[in-house]
């Protein structure tokens, strides 16, 4: 009796309990890979920016020598760049980090520099007009919503910018914004309604507006999709409920349809933030930050500017503009996770 | 320094090429020999390429892996390359511009092989370019001069003659100006070129030794001597010298202005001769100049960036690079690769040719006998890189708006004290 009562058990619990810890890692070792990745390039490289802006670095490890025939590791050391002339000294094929301890040093020059202010600023603005993708996209996208002979030709004409390379877009609009009278289209434009020739790019008080116009064409377009896919998936007998009742007009699209868009509005949204905020190609490709001084950049042009371009050796200080940045973003970010976990729980 | 451009020391560079055969030979060179160059334009990249070449065939032993990356690119790629340890030479610049990498141990230093390969000798001219905390870094191949090169059918057109004088230069500008033309074409979107017009009026107004002192860091920027030059440079802004919304044009971009005839002078580097002639100007209509004197008490300075090749410190086959190091700076090799079929530049040997071409020779005459105050790199090479890049956007911004020079040199003295 009591080695069947031992039994049974024995028998009949391995069985399940095998399934439910199949069940429970499956999906973790589905997310393996993944996670891997996220954090070997996402995560490590955030909190190695954490780390980094704490120190000043010119971003340079030296090769390390140790000493030979008679000579310590240390006079190796000591001898710094020369080490490589010294017989005594051999390379032992490491390297060493020669960045210096800083604390919060990073944070508080950002603090009284006015370049990093301009580029915060130019941030902002970018945030504020990109928001002009969405209304616009939305307008295009119902315009295009219609069943008209040659309409999906017209679809992929308003949607082409979003697939160009955003260099190429920054070129065109460089090139249509040429300052000369008969070089730019623009100015040959402003020529026939008698308009002086304009230089937008190369006026300070012009230049980011000039960029953020040339960033708006493929960001229409991408809220153009966004919401066309939206337009597909309105109930039609809400609208032919609608249309019954007798609305119509801008009332049947603030009250039925614009409901209904509400997720792709989100994401538009959140594409649209994210877009604005990491906006650099186009910087580096139609003023260069200029004119003058760090006029158009952003964040992001800046902190690629002093840490990484041919003149940035300033890692740590690059790493303090990226993490601020990082924060903003954050902001953001967190929200949408928090609106997504919203979602899901209801 | 004039003497040190002085010709006619083949004797001496006869005796240093059989020493420096004798150097590699001494060594018999095997192995692979990893070179990573940026000489990527398509005429440099032929000279790279045949180097290698007749460097492989005279050293049958050596297996040669060469790299070209594109010349921009190679900028920031030089950080990743030296520190992976899969170089053993690379390009470079000469001047401050090695100075991280000096620091950081990651350039070998190859002062031995300058004295056994008596390039102390044949390499003097740049021997101060090169030379660092006591070392010298690495081996120049080519340099090439910076002046103004000018319309001269237009100049004579107006009856105008090449100016010597600060006065005659003004004057020739009042009458150009007159003539609806800009007396320079100029295109600042990338900033450099304005760090050549800092330099030459800089060097004119203050001399060599205060230009050096300056980008050494050991002047203030608000000091009225740095003014004086802006003033300089402001007088020729104000009187519309300079083609306008130069900020949003690259060095090439603006080219075409002094081809149509908008603008009458370029102040630039000899490698702008190039698409000149190719847009069309004739040898007839072009013309060069040296960079008027402002003061005539000094002498005058002059821009000449050298170009260099160096061995990363952890260089695994240090010998083949060593002997590839003495065959660039030989004379024979560097008359070949600067004629006016590959570079078109001038080579840095003192028992080099120059190619008989009129603007080398232009070039090679006013380093070689009218450069007594002395001869610079250029501004992004004299000055470390932070303080090149802060002060060229500050020249940019005073060339748009010369009323903003206060807020340029109290930004750009912040920027000393904090770099230096």
């Amino acid at each position: 009796m009591a080695s069947v009562t031992t039994d049974t058990p024995m028998h009949s619990s391995p069985a399940p309990r095998r399934k439910i810890s199949q069940q429970a890692i499956a999906p973790w070792l589905f997310l393996l890979p993944a996670f891997l990745f996220f954090a070997t390039y996402v995560l490590y490289p955030i909190i190695q920016s954490f780390y980094i802006s704490l120190y000043e670095w010119n971003g340079l490890y030296s090769p390390q020598y140790r000493g030979i025939d008679g000579f310590t590791d240390q006079q190796c050391l000591d001898l710094g760049n020369r080490a490589g002339r010294e017989p005594g000294c051999e390379l032992t094929g490491d390297t060493v980090w020669n960045a210096e301890y800083v604390g919060m040093e990073n944070y508080r020059n950002l603090y009284t520099d006015p370049f990093f202010w301009t580029s915060l600023k130019n941030n902002v603005i970018w945030l504020l007009l990109y928001f002009l993708a969405i209304p616009a996209g939305l307008m295009i996208s119902l315009f295009l919503n219609q069943k008209v002979v040659g309409m999906r030709l017209y679809k992929s004409l308003f949607f082409f910018p979003f697939v160009l390379s955003q260099v190429v877009v920054g070129l065109v609009f460089s090139w249509f914004m040429l300052p000369g009278a008969d070089e730019g289209l623009l100015n040959v434009i402003l020529g026939w309604f008698g308009a002086g020739p304009v230089n937008i790019l190369g006026n300070n008080s012009t230049a980011t507006y000039g960029i953020i116009a040339a960033g708006l064409w493929p960001q229409t377009a991408y809220c153009m999709i966004l919401y066309l896919t939206g337009l597909n998936a309105v109930d039609p007998e809400q609208i032919e409920a609608a249309r019954l009742d007798g609305a119509k007009g801008p009332k049947m699209l603030w009250y039925v349809v614009l409901p209904q868009l509400w997720p792709a509005t989100f994401i538009a949204i959140v594409v649209t933030v994210i877009g604005a905020l990491r906006s650099f190609d186009l910087i580096t490709i139609m003023t260069n930050g200029g004119p003058g001084f760090y006029n158009t950049s952003v964040l992001a042009f800046y902190m690629y500017d002093v840490a990484l371009s041919e003149f940035g050796f300033r890692m740590g200080y690059g790493s303090a503009i990226a993490v601020i940045l990082f924060l903003i973003m954050m902001v953001y970010i967190a929200g949408f996770l928090w609106k997504m976990w919203r979602d899901e729980k209801v | 320094m004039r003497s040190l451009f002085k010709t006619g020391a083949a004797a001496l560079a006869a005796a240093t090429m059989l020493s420096g055969v004798a150097y590699a030979d001494g060594h018999g060179v095997s192995g692979p020999l990893r070179i990573f160059s940026d000489m990527s334009n398509p005429a440099p990249r032929a000279v790279m390429e045949g180097m290698v070449e007749r460097f492989t065939a005279e050293n049958p032993d050596v297996e040669v892996e060469l790299v070209i990356t594109d010349r921009e690119a190679w900028k920031t790629q030089i950080r990743n390359v030296l520190q992976s340890g899969t170089a053993d030479i690379v390009n470079w610049y000469a001047g401050n511009r090695m100075g991280p990498y000096v620091d950081a141990g990651l350039f070998m230093d190859i002062s031995d092989l300058w004295e056994e390969g008596g390039l102390t000798e044949t390499l003097a001219s740049t021997q101060g370019s090169m030379t660092m905390d006591d070392g010298i870094w690495g081996v120049p191949y080519t340099y090439y001069q910076w002046g103004v090169y000018y319309r001269e059918d237009i100049f004579a057109e107006l009856g105008l003659s090449a100016p010597t004088t600060w006065e005659e230069e003004l004057a020739n500008c009042e009458v150009i100006v007159e003539s609806g033309r800009a007396c320079y074409t100029i295109g600042t979107q990338f900033l450099w070129t304005a760090g050549g017009w800092f330099d030459y009026l800089n060097m004119r107004t203050n001399g060599y030794d205060f230009h050096m002192e300056l980008t050494a860091g050991e002047v203030e920027w608000t000091d009225p001597r740095v003014r004086a030059t802006f003033e300089n440079w402001a007088t020729l802004i104000d009187m519309g010298g300079f083609i306008a919304d130069h900020q949003s044009y690259s060095w090439q971009e603006a080219l075409p202005f002094m081809v149509n005839g908008e603008a009458t002078a370029y102040l630039m580097g000899n490698f702008a001769v190039a698409p000149l002639r190719e847009a069309g100007l004739t040898d007839d209509q072009l013309g060069f100049y040296q960079f008027p004197q402002i003061d005539p008490a000094i002498e005058p300075g002059e821009d000449a960036p050298t170009d260099t090749f160096h061995i990363a410190a952890n260089a695994e086959n240090v010998e083949a690079a060593e002997a590839f190091l003495l065959f660039v700076a030989s004379a024979e090799n560097q008359t070949l690769i600067n004629n006016g079929d590959n570079l078109g530049q001038l080579p840095v040997n003192s028992g080099s040719a120059v190619d008989d071409d009129e603007f080398l020779n232009a070039g090679f005459d006013m380093l070689s006998n009218n450069a007594g105050g002395g001869i610079a790199q250029f501004f992004d090479r004299d000055a470390p890189a932070e303080m090149a890049q802060v002060a060229m956007q500050g020249f940019q911004q005073f060339m748009v708006d010369p009323s903003t020079l206060d807020q340029v040199l109290m930004i750009l003295e912040q920027a000393r004290g904090r770099i230096y």
